[in-house]
């Protein structure tokens, strides 16, 4: 893990609960999509995007409402 | 609310006492004015009450019930809050009743995934937080109200009207022996939530209500869990809601539950459906023992004030001025706050010891500290209680990354009240200087405590008034000494407190930090001066003293004009 400083990674929470009401339910999942790209391609680093895909989902089957 | 076949006072740990209508002097054609009325003796009438007794001022407190609130709500005493409860003496029933404490737990699924550790620096006198059914702390500041001849208590006497006027308030009070009016310099608006005289000025309270909304439910049982906040995140027992539980004194426990979307306010409150909701919260903690429903209640968060805390001659102090969400414990204790700033800056000017501009800073510090309560309050009840899908799912991953991960954890921190930092306050002149300094409390911020090698603490050998913290080597200069008998013709309750490895001083309350802690702590150097406020916040600090802004900045503080 990076060493965001904790009010950065707070932030990056607050504005991602926003985009994701502005991107409405109907498109939420493209939305979240698209910014998985978009991170992997700024991150320029497939070893740590297959690392962060493994952390996601990690766990997600214990998620099971949302 | 309480159970089926209980009377609405009828606690199961508490004896409501009834408080007579007393006849009083206006009825009998007295027409003295008085210095002060505050209306409304919740806690933070009548703190405000004794912060102005502790400077020998009079006032008339008079509310309209004839005994406590009802219920338990504010439960949770801040440590600032404990000064000021010691500042008007009444500090000693609340330490031997309340549990105090400073960890916390937050549970996602069952799992812990947050520890709160609230600091507790070695030099402090309290606990970050001490939890106190609100009965017990109306309880414990009507003993000492009632028993301080400053005070003129008037229950079951209610505002009727007032006239504002350029010089004072008249006020139309009625009680069950009569009708009459009452003149008085100051009005202090401490009548709560849903204030009548905000409404009979005409003023509105302004901000944004939240969507969630709590249960609060108080139940006695026998169940072993120190004193600690518990915050359960999608729990078993109250599926789609948090839970949010806390210990009080005698066995009750406060169990808050947040209703589902949708979620009908009324037939969640119903006894059954409660009943049916806290058994299954409680089954989920483990505790299969019996257990006695007390009182419940149901809440939503709302960040409202008012525009300006002062109207003239009146002021607004409290839930009167400000309604503020009740994750992280900010309602009480900034109240308390509010009555202890206008309660030393209202007696000092009524004393003549101060210019009455000194009470133009009463809205700008306090309403700033409620703001910065929204900031903080905000993200916590954007956590506590999603508004939004974004914010929903956007804490779902969050709490289901935080089971493994470390780095989301911090999220669900409930940012438990500190006291506000008055930087920007007028009363704090030459902010600036923090600039010197590599580290200590800045300029407005509460001043942190320290234990003295004698016994006892610093601060408790600050005065009523203005306070100067000199450091030294040994023993102050003739220009330090020059300065502080400056200071004492400034203000007439000035205290000096000179910090030195060995203390000896003639013209002062000497203080000896053998091992230079004190000075660690406020980062001072030989001829670093601290002012104190009578607040104990901090007016100034300079590294080397700096006489003409520190007696301006004296000035200041008693209502002098800002330079």
């Amino acid at each position: 893990m990076s060493a965001m400083p904790f009010e950065d990674f707070e932030a990056a929470y607050e504005s991602l609960a926003l985009a994701i009401d502005s991107a409405g339910a109907e498109r939420e999942t493209l939305f979240l999509t698209r910014l998985a790209l978009v991170l992997a391609h700024e991150l320029g680093d497939i070893a740590a995007f297959r690392k962060a895909i493994k952390t996601a989902l990690e766990g997600l089957d214990q998620d099971v409402r949302s | 609310m309480r159970p089926a076949g209980k009377g609405p006072l009828e606690s199961l740990y508490f004896d409501y006492p009834r408080f007579a209508a007393r006849r009083v002097p206006e009825l009998d054609g007295a027409t003295a004015r008085h210095p002060v009325l505050i209306v409304g003796a919740g806690p933070i009438g009548m703190t405000a009450a004794l912060v102005l007794a502790r400077y020998g001022v009079r006032s008339v407190l008079i509310d309209r019930k004839d005994t406590f609130n009802d219920g338990s709500r504010a439960i949770c005493i801040a440590r600032p809050s404990m000064h000021i409860l010691e500042r008007i003496g009444t500090v000693t029933p609340f330490l031997a009743k309340a549990l105090g404490w400073r960890f916390g737990r937050s549970y996602y699924r069952g799992e812990q995934i947050f520890q709160l550790e609230m600091p507790q620096p070695s030099g402090e006198k309290y606990l970050p937080m001490y939890n106190l059914q609100q009965q017990y702390i109306e309880k414990f500041l009507h003993d000492a109200v009632a028993a301080n001849d400053l005070i003129d208590m008037r229950w079951q006497s209610e505002l009727a009207g007032i006239e504002r006027h350029e010089d004072g308030v008249s006020a139309r009070i009625s009680s069950p022996q009569g009708n009459y009016y009452l003149d008085a310099f100051y009005l202090l608006a401490a009548d709560g939530a849903r204030s009548p005289i905000r409404s009979m000025m005409g003023l509105r309270l302004k901000g944004d209500n939240y969507e969630g909304r709590y249960v609060i439910a108080d139940i006695r049982m026998d169940h072993d869990f120190p004193t600690e906040r518990r915050a359960f995140f999608e729990p078993s027992g109250n599926p789609g809601g948090t839970v949010l539980i806390h210990k009080q004194p005698d066995d009750i426990w406060r169990v808050d539950y947040q209703l589902r979307e949708g979620e009908s306010e009324q037939e969640a409150t119903k006894e059954e459906n409660l009943r049916a909701r806290v058994g299954a919260i409680l089954a989920d903690i483990g505790h299969t023992g019996p257990w006695e429903l007390e009182w419940w209640s149901v809440y939503s968060a709302n960040t409202l004030c008012l525009d300006d805390y002062r109207h003239g001659r009146v002021f607004f102090i409290g839930d009167a001025a400000h309604i503020v969400p009740i994750f992280g414990v900010r309602g009480l204790n900034n109240g308390l706050a509010d009555a202890e700033n206008i309660g030393w800056k209202l007696a000092l000017v009524l004393h003549g010891d101060a210019d009455d501009r000194l009470l133009d800073s009463y809205s700008p510090e306090r309403r700033g500290a409620t703001l910065d309560v929204f900031a903080n309050a905000t993200k916590s009840t954007r956590f506590m209680t999603p508004p939004t899908r974004g914010w929903r799912l956007a804490r779902e991953a969050a709490l289901s990354l935080s089971l493994k991960h470390e780095f989301p954890r911090g999220l669900a921190n409930p940012r438990q009240m500190q006291p506000y930092t008055y930087s920007e306050s007028p009363l704090t002149p030459y902010a600036g200087r923090d600039a010197e300094f590599a580290g200590g409390p800045a300029c407005g911020s509460a001043a942190p405590n320290a234990k003295l090698i004698g016994g006892g603490h610093l601060l408790d050998q600050a005065g009523d008034g203005v306070t100067a913290i000199l450091f030294c080597a040994s023993e102050p200069t003739a220009e330090q000494v020059a300065l502080l008998e400056q200071l004492s013709h400034i203000d007439r309750r000035f205290a000096a407190l000179i910090v030195a490895a060995r203390a000896s001083s003639p013209c002062a309350k000497a203080i000896a930090d053998a091992d230079g802690e004190i000075a660690r702590l406020f980062a001072a150097a030989p001829g670093t001066l601290y002012l104190l406020r009578p607040d104990l916040h901090i007016a100034g600090r300079w590294n080397i003293a700096v006489p003409g802004e520190i007696l301006k900045t004296a000035e200041v503080c008693l209502g002098g004009e800002t330079p």
